[in-house]
């Protein structure tokens, strides 16, 4: 496979902070790449210094080709990009806000509002055609800002937290839209700090934490990297915080999580630990509702290589001021 | 070159379309000037006829200029700047599309004011291509005048605040309703820095019977000399800061 993104040894600096530490990564033609981390991990200004809305400090990114910091027109013509904010125009319809951005693109006369009403009707908007982009409910501008991002045929698309502050369905129709637009030949890089999406979504995750890429390969080998840890997940009638600290400090227990009503032991040492652990539960008055062994997941991965905890990725990035209802 | 001009267009006619309700352009560049020239026209029906180039160049500059305020400083704000500099497009062509964009406005309100002062007063159009460039030029300075500010503030009411300091003394310093040969030393110095004192110059060569103080064909060639300036300076600036910014 070609890479449709190379990127080397990427660095970015804002004043005194670094936001990216020297990262380099390949995106294969037609794969799609996620980059996960927590927010403030520095996904945003890798995306928009490939995409040429940044200027690196150092390294560069090669898009289709073209050195982003060389040829960023070029680069922009290859390339759709969906920001982390919807932000077309708010008094603009939707038809409208399409056939502008096609005529920002160079689409031929002819062809943008075909391309324009074929783009309503994949991504659902038909009906909406005649509202202004401001009256849209968020998953509606979201689609909307998608379907804005591919009106030039893209070969590269980028999305940097696509599902955000939408609710389920909304968040699962435009899962469903990404693998589509896979389907088709599109080459994804996006961005989240959900990771069952990344898990989901992407062939290939990077994981970046404090600027600085952790590891990069398919969400199966991730995975692999916790093979040897066991999961025991007992399910009680309630939970006490205090028990975290009784139980971890039982022999064989690696790791504690405690997640509303259920416990999560990881260990090595599966077969030692059970009778214990349901011992001193059923000591402190416990009232044991399940067990269950199982499979290490990718958030278990992710604890294991960053060290940190997995609620940090629940936390969603306060939303930016715009045009968003 | 072609291509960026087509694009300049697209720019303009969506600005265009877009921003012409929104309050602050109806409040500086519509009704500000209106006001002005019944304030003038009611005070004195007949006698205004020495004020008409003064009225019609400030018209054209409040207008120009707010536009030019909001089609940056509020895109900026919502985040809709972004969507151009994603485009494959360069600086150059961003900037000379919101120029157009604000010049198209100005233009068509001062067209509109002259349109209905010229018959009043009974005037006529003498050096009708020399009144018609005079427009344009002006228009254009002008935008660039208010993009340059605008580039450099984040709200539209800052903007709007950092163009008054602009536009209030060059109501006075320019010759709108008085002549730069009856000021008191130094301030014609300052009037020949500002381009407001050439076009109300140029269009009292127009409409009053050549009673300009220096040459029309002089006025257009400085006023095109401000267009230039502004747009490279502006250009700059733009680049600059959208550098910072991102």
């Amino acid at each position: 496979m070609v890479d449709a993104i190379r990127v080397s040894d990427l660095t970015k600096f804002y004043g005194p902070i670094q936001a990216v530490d020297h990262i380099s990564f390949d995106v294969k033609e037609g794969e799609i790449f996620g980059f996960l981390g927590p927010n403030g991990a520095g996904k945003t200004t890798t995306i928009r210094t490939m995409v040429g809305l940044t200027q690196p400090s150092s390294g560069t990114a090669w898009i289709d080709g073209h050195d982003v910091t060389k040829e960023p027109v070029e680069v922009k013509k290859t390339i759709g990009l969906v920001p982390e904010t919807s932000n077309l125009y708010g008094e603009l319809t939707s038809l409208g806000n399409l056939i502008y951005q096609a005529e920002l693109y160079g689409v031929p006369r002819k062809e943008r509002k075909i391309r324009s009403v074929q783009l309503l009707e994949e991504f659902g908007l038909k009906e909406h055609q005649e509202k202004p982009f401001q009256k849209l409910s968020r998953g509606l501008k979201r689609r909307l800002t998608i379907a804005a991002a591919l009106i030039h045929h893209p070969k590269i698309l980028f999305l940097d937290e696509p599902t955000t502050g939408l609710d389920v369905m909304s968040a699962r129709g435009l899962r469903k839209l990404i693998l589509n637009s896979k389907k088709k030949g599109l080459t994804i890089f996006l961005t989240t700090h959900y990771i069952p999406e990344a898990e989901t979504l992407c062939d290939r995750i990077a994981i970046i934490v404090q600027g600085k890429i952790r590891i990069i390969d398919t969400p199966e080998n991730i995975k692999a990297q916790v093979k040897e840890t066991e999961i025991l997940e007992i399910g009680l009638d309630q939970l006490s915080e205090d028990l975290k600290g009784l139980l971890l400090s039982l022999d064989g227990v690696e790791k504690v999580l405690i997640d509303e009503k259920r416990i999560r032991f990881h260990t090595r040492k599966l077969d030692q630990v059970t009778s214990p652990i349901i011992k001193s539960l059923e000591e402190q008055g416990a009232k044991i509702q399940s067990i269950n062994t199982l499979s290490p997941s990718l958030e278990d991965a992710f604890v294991k290589i960053t060290g940190f905890d997995s609620e940090l990725m629940r936390v969603d990035k306060p939303m930016k001021g715009g045009p968003e209802s | 070159m072609r291509e960026e001009i087509k694009k300049s267009y697209f720019i303009a006619k969506k600005d265009m379309g877009t921003y012409y309700l929104k309050p602050p352009l109806i409040s500086w560049g519509l009704m500000l000037p209106i006001v002005f020239v019944f304030a003038f026209y009611f005070r004195n029906p007949m006698g205004i006829k020495e004020v008409v180039p003064g009225l019609i160049g400030l018209t054209l500059l409040f207008s120009c200029t707010s536009m030019a305020a909001i089609v940056i400083t509020f895109e900026k704000r919502i985040g809709a700047l972004e969507r151009l500099l994603l485009a494959p497009l360069n600086f150059r062509t961003i900037l000379l599309g919101k120029t157009l964009g604000s010049t198209l406005f100005g233009l068509m309100v001062a067209v509109f004011i002259t349109l209905i002062l010229i018959p009043l007063m009974g005037l006529s159009v003498k050096h009708f291509w020399a009144f018609i460039l005079i427009f344009i030029f002006s228009g254009l300075a002008f935008s660039l005048l208010g993009i340059l500010i605008s580039v450099g503030v984040k709200e539209v009411f800052e903007a709007m605040t950092m163009s008054n300091f602009f536009r209030f003394p060059m109501i006075f310093l320019c010759g709108v309703f008085f002549p730069v040969s009856s000021m008191p030393f130094p301030l014609p110095i300052l009037s020949y820095l500002l381009p407001l004192t050439y076009t109300v110059d140029g269009l009292k060569h127009s409409l009053l019977g050549d009673k300009g103080m220096i040459p029309l064909t002089l006025d257009l060639l400085i006023l095109l000399a401000f267009v230039i300036l502004l747009f490279s300076l502006s250009l700059f600036i733009f680049k600059k800061r959208i550098r910072q910014e991102f």
